[in-house]
């Protein structure tokens, strides 16, 4: 199969990767970049795993070909933290134990700060609608949203 | 056989002529759009190898524009971007929310109308939606561009009327006037993310009397294809979308399903849901054309 040459930036990196024409963007962040953040849970757009920023919007990785990233600007789990510097949302989700094995997290955490950056005071039913793409067969979702929540309110009144 | 390949054509006329000189060499070539449909099928029923041919950097397929006659929605624009603007809610809500049930917040992402027509399932939820609002297809191909009523583009389960080398350009939604009112329901057995056992959409115009003067009825999950029922709508016309009428509208979507039955619903059931979703959706039309 002929490679596709993909020029695109990651957490602010430019990057160059060569690409199978049906790799999903997903590969290229694991198998290509060797970013194995991202995670793979079904590969069909159901469980939110791969989320990651795509020009600045949410997607599904798995669900978007290695080959669009051309020219593109994504932003993945390992883009987060700030150095040692945790983001407030994983500091949120240690606190209130919003993990259990682990697989789903940084789909979460990745969809919760698109979500508090672009609405700082969500209700639990805002938070709920906005995550029912991600799911977690671990914690019954209940210390993720109060995680959410917390990290919302930290965000408005930092202590 | 052949491999797997990736083209992103610059303009229009490139990607036609990549379509065209595709189709008359026997290569298998798939037109992108949000790839949430394409991308799932490469991965389950369908992973033979083809041609993806991306359209979303086309300025054409990017277009998003709201005029006094005409509401034009480019063929890439993902739902959330139409989600995100309000004056196009506030002119098309139902057609809006049609979209907005597609999938999660990652989905929505991609996701666009225009793949959700030409991916041309039978319960597609922006298809009765589209049907209702008079939608009409803006197609381009080898022989040139093309326009066709939406209730004629899908010809079967997973099939439409887009030769090889033809594809969407957008779709022209005729702009709402005076007392109009657009509403989409579709029922499922989830809150969230699941497909429609049925899906109605319907579209109101309303006088100053309160008495409608136009109305279109296009139903989802009932047959094989998405259907125009005109016999639903001329029972609203005429009348002030009464209890009365609303029930004579529902009668008439009943009477038009020819479902299946499957894990979600049996015949019967469908039957008489899509006569309570019109039922209701036509209630919500209506009172949305009142309030404008
Ligand atoms: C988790 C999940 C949930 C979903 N929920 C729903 C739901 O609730 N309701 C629903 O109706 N659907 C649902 N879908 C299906 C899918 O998301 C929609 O059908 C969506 O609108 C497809 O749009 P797309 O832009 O991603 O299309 P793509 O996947 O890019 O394309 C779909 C089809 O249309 C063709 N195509 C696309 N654009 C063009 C064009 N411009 N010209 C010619 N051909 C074109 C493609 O070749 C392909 O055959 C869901 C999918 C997932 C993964
Ligand atoms: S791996 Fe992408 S949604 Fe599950
Ligand atoms: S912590 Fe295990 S799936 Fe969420």
């Amino acid at each position: 199969m002929a490679k596709v040459h993909v020029s695109t930036t990651v957490n602010g990196q430019p990057m160059d990767v060569l690409v199978e024409p049906n790799d999903s963007l997903l590969d290229t962040l694991r198998d290509g970049l060797g970013l194995t953040g991202t995670k793979e849970g079904c590969a069909t757009g159901d469980c939110g795993a791969c989320s990651v920023m795509l020009d600045g919007r949410l997607v599904c990785s798995c669900l978007v070909l290695g080959a669009e990233a051309e020219g593109k600007t994504i932003d993945t789990i390992e883009g987060v933290a700030d150095g040692d510097g945790l983001h407030v949302v994983q500091q949120k989700f240690l606190e209130h134990a919003a993990l259990q094995c682990g697989i789903c997290t940084p789909g979460f955490i990745v969809a919760a700060k698109a979500l508090l950056e672009r609405d700082p005071n969500p209700d639990e039913t805002t938070i709920r609608y906005w995550l029912a793409g991600n799911l977690c067969r671990c914690t019954g979702y209940d210390k993720i949203v109060r995680a959410v929540q917390d990290a919302a309110n930290e965000l408005a009144s930092p202590a | 056989m052949g491999d797997y390949a990736y083209a992103a054509p610059a303009t229009v006329d490139s990607t036609v002529e990549l379509l065209s000189s595709s189709a008359s060499s026997g290569t298998r070539t798939q037109v992108l759009a949000g790839g949430t449909d394409v991308l799932v099928q490469m991965r389950s029923i369908d992973r033979g190898p083809r041609l993806i041919v991306d359209v979303k950097q086309l300025a054409e397929t990017n277009v998003l524009s709201i005029g006094e006659d005409e509401i034009y929605i480019g063929a890439a624009i993902a739902s959330a971007i139409l989600n995100e603007n309000a004056e196009l809610k506030s002119k098309l809500p139902g057609l809006i929310e049609s979209a907005d049930l597609i999938g999660s917040t990652q989905i929505q992402g991609r996701a666009t109308i225009g793949g959700n027509l030409c991916n041309s399932s039978p319960a597609g939820d922006t298809i009765p939606a589209l049907i209702a609002n008079s939608a009409v297809c803006h197609i381009v191909g080898a022989d040139g561009e093309r326009d066709v009523p939406v209730e004629d583009f899908v010809t079967g389960v997973g099939t439409n009327c887009m030769a090889d080398h033809e594809f969407l350009l957008g779709l022209r939604v005729p702009a709402p006037k005076g007392n109009t009112g657009d509403a989409y329901l579709r029922f499922i057995p989830r809150t969230e993310m699941d497909i429609a056992v049925a899906g109605a959409g319907v579209r109101v115009t309303l006088d100053d009397s309160g008495t409608c003067t136009a109305a279109r009825v296009g139903i989802g999950a009932v047959a094989p294809t998405p259907l125009l029922v005109p016999e639903a709508g001329d029972a609203l016309i005429g009348t002030q979308v009464d209890e009365e009428a609303l029930n004579a509208a529902a009668a008439a979507c009943s009477a038009a399903a020819s479902p299946i039955t499957d894990k979600r619903g049996t015949v019967e059931y469908r039957i008489k849901v899509v006569g309570v979703l019109c039922k209701r959706a036509g209630a919500i039309a209506r009172d949305r054309a009142k309030a404008r």
